[in-house]
């Protein structure tokens, strides 16, 4: 039996994500990954805005924080400074997919080599629930309080069937964090994109579904089954687009 | 030491490759586009990076990641994009990391033209960005003070870990000008190896670089930065005072403007008129000294000649000047420039209306 213990890359301290948030263990798999590839003191960790820069306090190798939606404009600079680093952003849907869509789509277009892990959970969790590009069709946040309508505010940004259709992407996946197995997969896809960085063959992209019990309005055992029914459908998981397979 | 005939813009370029600039982001805008171009093919010659950014905004950005790697990194704009890197200019600011930026001014405010205009100094000297902190602003009048200060810049950003804002005008970007260059540095990374992510020089330790902080901490940090300004008054003024020893007049000038204002004066002297001239080359420190301790006795006015429409740079003369003696100001706006002919009407008109 192999020990479960935390991972070096982490803190000793609590991630002070709500009971439930998928964020942590989003964090927890990447932290793992870093490990297990011996990067820990390889690694810097670009954080950005929202719920997602709690990981500044948790992360116990190089990490910097960043504005809004500007990580992957951060990365670049990092990375084309020092290229032998292992470079990533963990940026979430609002962050990503509103404020930060020039950047994420211009990093991913050039083919900077540093990886992406987007934590998509419909929502602005830090500001209470507002809502955010990816929000779902009827989905109810403070800001669309008789549900998400089409008409007047469009419909939720797929960001990896976006990126997927760019020439300069190689590895573009999306997991969802409610089963153990989209728990194992996404953690074999975290560790393909950065052994795809480390071997520097280009911009990487990985998606993980999460959940957002606070501002969802539900028990965290019940987001599972809500993202079943709802976002899955929707934002559907598997490789969007991988180099390495198609070559 | 080498002399070379150059453009302001590539002047700046050169200065800052040689004192030690091994990135830059930019986005495209009149009339500065010759630095991102020259640093296009310049910086790979000597192992840095050149990025055109998707934007001003991605621009600043880049270099915030860059310079938190103790990389010496730079961007440059214009007044309308110098507004879009306002954000990225305060992280900086936050996150304590050095940068030089560049604004070559144009008309103002808004979109407002591709002509020469120091329609920035209230942005440049007051608020850059959010947040209440200051930076260093140089202003060169000419193309060898460019260099010299571009050269140097990263001293006092990495000295004092905030961004460094060089402010010229327009015309100065474009014009061309004999420019001994100074030798290119030799990059040791020390100034930041402590707080950098670099792990360079063989350092172990991992580092955390934030734009934000616990209330206390914050506090902290504004208490640092604001010694850090009373600091740079102390120690970092730089001025030219232009015969004001025996001046009843003294006019108030940087940049393009002092570089006219100083022909009217030279004329007015030669017809027997005494007047001098105060240029800040840095606008932050404002030089208070120089006009703080005139003899107001003796002077009997201060003219504020700027290309601008209203002068932005009164307030901080009145300040020193405190009632002593009135303050005048002319200037030219929108793109239209400052002539001798002009300045030398403007000048002579209150000194010989006052004698």
């Amino acid at each position: 039996m192999p020990e479960y213990k935390r991972p070096k890359s982490l803190m000793p301290m609590a991630t002070g994500y709500c009971p439930g948030c998928m964020h942590a263990l989003a964090t927890r798999l990447v932290a793992d990954v870093i490990d297990e590839l011996n990067q820990k003191d390889n690694a810097i960790n670009v954080v950005s805005v929202g719920c997602s820069a709690l990981n500044l306090y948790s992360w116990a190798g190089d990490v910097i924080g960043s504005a809004h939606g500007r990580a992957p404009a951060v990365a670049t600079g990092i990375k084309r400074s020092m290229p032998d680093r292992l470079v990533f952003t963990y940026q979430g849907d609002g962050d990503l997919a509103a404020i930060g869509l020039a950047e994420i789509m211009s990093a991913a277009n050039r083919g900077e080599n540093f990886t992406v892990v987007f934590a998509n959970n419909q929502t602005y969790g830090m500001t209470g629930g507002q809502m955010a590009p990816t929000t779902l069709i009827g989905q109810r946040t403070t800001t669309t309080r008789f549900g998400r309508d089409a008409a007047t505010t469009g419909y939720p940004l797929q960001m990896c069937e976006l990126i997927s259709v760019l020439k300069a992407p190689v590895f573009v996946a999306r997991y969802a964090l409610n089963s153990p197995k989209g728990v194992m997969d996404a953690k074999k896809g975290i560790k393909k994109a950065f052994q795809m960085q480390l071997e520097g063959k280009g911009f990487t992209f990985v998606e993980l579904l999460t959940n957002c019990p606070t501002n969802w309005g539900m028990s965290p055992l019940d987001t599972l089954e809500y993202m079943n029914t709802n976002t899955i459908p929707y934002f559907k998981p598997g490789i969007y687009k991988d180099e390495e397979a198609d070559a | 030491m080498e002399k070379r005939f150059m453009k302001g813009c590539e002047a700046i370029a050169e200065a800052a490759v040689r004192g030690g600039c091994r990135f830059f982001a930019g986005y495209p805008i009149t009339p500065q586009n010759e630095i991102p171009e020259y640093l296009s093919w310049r910086l790979p010659e000597v192992g840095g990076a050149f990025v055109q950014g998707e934007s001003e905004v991605a621009s600043i950005n880049m270099v915030y990641g860059a310079a938190a790697t103790g990389t010496r990194a730079m961007t440059s704009s214009s007044g309308p994009g110098i507004s879009l890197k306002a954000e990225g200019i305060s992280y900086l600011a936050s996150a304590q990391l050095p940068a030089v930026i560049v604004n070559i001014s144009r008309g103002g405010p808004g979109l407002g033209s591709i002509q020469p205009a120091q329609s920035d100094y209230l942005q440049a000297t007051k608020a850059l960005g959010h947040g209440g902190f200051r930076t260093m602003v140089f202003a060169p009048a000419t193309l060898q003070e460019a260099v010299d200060l571009t050269y140097n810049a990263w001293e006092y950003a990495e000295r004092d870990r905030n961004p460094v804002l060089i402010l010229m005008d327009g015309c100065l970007g474009a014009i061309m000008e004999e420019v001994v260059l100074p030798e290119p540095k030799e990059l040791n990374y020390q100034n930041t190896e402590d707080w950098d992510l670099s792990k360079r020089n063989g350092r172990t330790d991992s580092h955390m670089i934030t734009p934000i902080l616990p209330e206390a901490a914050l506090e902290m940090l504004n208490k640092f930065k604001g010694m850090s300004y009373k600091m740079w008054e102390m120690t970092d003024v730089k001025v030219e005072e232009y015969m004001v020893e025996d001046a009843e007049y003294v006019v108030v000038a940087y940049g393009i403007a002092a570089r006219v204002a100083k022909e009217a004066i030279n004329t007015l002297r030669e017809e027997g008129h005494k007047v001098g001239m105060v240029r800040p080359i840095t606008l932050y420190p404002f030089p208070k000294a120089s006009l703080d301790n005139l003899d107001y006795t003796r002077v009997k006015g201060i003219i504020d000649i700027e290309l601008t429409i209203p002068a932005q740079m009164r307030d901080d003369i009145e300040l020193q000047v405190k009632g002593r003696c009135p303050v005048h100001e002319y200037g030219r706006s929108g793109g239209m420039l400052l002539d001798d002919e002009g300045v030398y009407n403007a000048i002579a008109e209150i000194v010989k209306g006052g004698e």
